[in-house]
């Protein structure tokens, strides 16, 4: 751009000078943009950060928290074993969960009026009827049915188990998990696959690609997108839902500490533990999902959204630049 | 945007298995097609047939049937009578004396890997990078090695102008140039012949020379092509047969000359006059 002395005087606004030599003559270039300025949003600042601060002192100076108990039974090892227990309840319930559900939604999206029936009157079911209760009607199978055949259906049976033998408790609390959470999780999936643009299968079937390629290079991962976020959600869920095994006596999380205090009597102070362990939980499986969530938006959206990382590298890349600009405009004045 | 994209086809996309017959021999043909959705009768008995090498135009007014009669031909429709044959193969069919048993899914999956479709919305695999979905299907449809369909599928994206998009996500491509990625898609399955489903309807005007060129050159190649389209410049230039289709009929079929200059039928002369500039 090439402006003569002689109109850029003319047109410049007054806190710009012309000087012929300043190889910044432009005068855009010479303008300072000035955010407007939020008084109330700062006001609402100071308010929250206020509240924060109380709250954060009540934490730490209220002796009734007990800060030192929590640090004694954080890491005890009977706490960290139930830690593993609950871990290994949420991973065999998710996972089973959601094997399960996405046969469940393929049946609901069969073209079989019967597979359809099965899987709606499944799903009705078990999203229903409370977890808790269900859980009771695994750990009490043995009452139901004394032993559990292995044969031919309505033909001999090749072996039989004795159900109280089959049924421990742990197989009762993933039985009675897993099988709840495919109630959800098939609705997750089938929100899935649904979501997906039915152009997407049609080019694939015009392409004579095979029916389970299809399904899992094709479907599945444009699914995902729709499916990962509720299914983060439901994750999360599991992980704080497993708690309620605590009435089968199964030694996760929440049970252990239950079986502390009673012994100790210091009530707040565990339950803090678990409330700490859970959230430990919960914050990584978040983490988790923003990478794997990122993962299926290849291709979906036009530009990934960044990792904290690479967040505060641009903030940081942003800073630089202003302060080099400033440096600039301070050795031309 | 590129520039349009330069082509020359030198090599008619014939098939390893099978292949075309010589030029002149019968690649469709179809025989008192029906199709009804439900209480609408689409298609009521299309005969058609279409040579080897030949480009076919199928034109006719919205609802006239045409895309469901393209579909028909790589059985991504059912017919409801008559029949489809391609390359003298029953098309999602076996027949029995008197009887056509449905083929199975696998078969007729088969069936179609070596029959091309090109969509109005392209549906490219927006997962998937460019390069991958044109070696999709070759791999998992025709048992190809991975490795000759990438480099055919180098080969086809350099043909169509998109050698330097090989790498990149469909959704960072204009129309026309997804477009011109799902004929490369179509292009790698080596298919006997090519079907395209009103490719340029869903592109912004000045994106549909760089498809038609395309087309174009693969029709100077010798490529087998049916092609609905509401393009009549295109089909007066390239198009070896006109078919005129209305409610569901074969009402006008013969040359571009023939069709387009000197309808004999009042309905086709009523709709060219409205396409017509």
């Amino acid at each position: 751009m090439t402006i003569s002395a002689h109109t850029a005087a003319a047109h410049a606004p007054p806190t710009t000078r012309t000087d012929s030599n300043d190889t910044a003559a432009d005068p855009a270039e010479r303008l300072t943009v000035v955010p407007a300025r939020h008084p109330w949003r700062w006001v609402a600042t100071a308010v929250v950060a206020v509240l924060t601060a109380m709250a954060l002192h009540a934490l730490v100076t209220n002796a009734a928290w007990d800060w030192g108990t929590v640090g004694q039974f954080l890491f005890a090892p009977s706490i960290v074993h139930a830690v593993g227990v609950t871990l290994r309840l949420t991973a065999f319930g998710i996972v089973l969960g959601f094997v399960l559900g996405t046969l469940l939604a393929l049946m609901r999206l069969s073209p079989s009026p019967l597979l359809r029936g099965v899987s709606w009157t499944y799903i009705w079911i078990f999203r229903s009827v409370p977890l808790i209760l269900q859980l009771l009607f695994w750990y009490n199978l043995a009452l139901l049915y004394r032993a559990i055949s292995f044969g031919i259906p309505f033909g001999p049976s090749f072996f039989a188990v004795g159900t109280m033998d089959l049924i421990s408790p742990l197989t009762a609390a993933v039985l009675g998990l897993s099988l709840h959470q495919a109630a959800y999780a098939a609705e997750v999936v089938r929100s899935g696959f649904v979501s997906v643009d039915p152009g997407q299968m049609e080019a694939a079937a015009a392409l004579g690609i095979p029916r389970l390629r299809q399904f899992r290079r094709i479907m599945l991962p444009q699914a995902m997108r729709t499916i990962l976020p509720t299914a983060g959600n439901e994750l999360i869920g599991l992980v704080k839902g497993t708690s309620v095994v605590y009435i089968m006596a199964l030694s996760e999380l929440f049970y252990q500490v239950q079986v502390i205090y009673t012994r100790n009597g210091r009530v707040i102070p565990l339950l803090l533990v678990a409330a700490i362990w859970y959230l430990a939980l919960t914050t990584v499986m978040s983490i988790a999902q923003f990478y794997i969530e990122r993962y299926y938006a290849r291709g979906a959206s036009r530009v990934l959204p960044p990792t904290p990382l690479q967040r505060l590298r641009a903030s940081l890349r942003r800073a630089e630049a202003g302060l080099a600009r400033q440096r600039r405009r301070r050795s031309t004045a | 945007m590129s520039a349009p994209p330069r082509v020359t086809v030198t090599e008619p996309a014939a098939g390893p298995s099978g292949g075309p017959g010589p030029a002149g021999t019968l690649m469709v043909e179809l025989r008192g097609v029906h199709k009804a959705f439900g209480a609408l009768e689409v298609l009521r008995g299309v005969d058609l047939t279409v040579r080897a090498g030949e480009v076919t135009v199928l034109l006719g007014p919205s609802g006239s049937g045409k895309s469901t009669l393209l579909r028909t031909i790589n059985h991504l429709e059912k017919v409801d009578r008559g029949f489809v044959r391609v390359d003298g193969e029953l098309i999602g069919y076996r027949q029995a004396g008197q009887r056509l048993h449905e083929l199975s899914e696998r078969h007729i999956l088969r069936q179609r890997s070596h029959i091309g479709f090109v969509f109005q919305s392209f549906n490219l695999f927006g997962h998937l990078t460019v390069l991958d979905n044109v070696v999709e299907a070759p791999v998992s449809a025709q048992g190809r090695d991975r490795a000759e369909a990438v480099e055919h599928a180098r080969e086809l994206l350099a043909r169509v102008g998109l050698a330097d998009r090989a790498d990149e996500y469909p959704r960072r491509l204009s129309g026309g140039q997804q477009q011109r990625v799902a004929i490369a898609r179509a292009l790698a399955l080596r298919p006997k012949l090519l079907l395209f489903d009103e490719p340029t309807s869903a592109l912004d005007p000045e994106l549909v020379g760089e498809v038609l060129d395309v087309m174009r050159n693969l029709a100077l190649g010798g490529t087998t092509m049916v092609v609905v389209t509401h393009e009549i410049g295109f089909a007066r230039e390239v198009a070896d047969t006109v078919v005129f289709l209305d409610e569901g009929r074969i009402i006008e079929r013969g040359t571009p000359a023939q069709v387009l200059d000197q309808p004999r039928e009042a309905r086709t002369r009523a709709f060219l006059s409205k396409v017509l500039p």
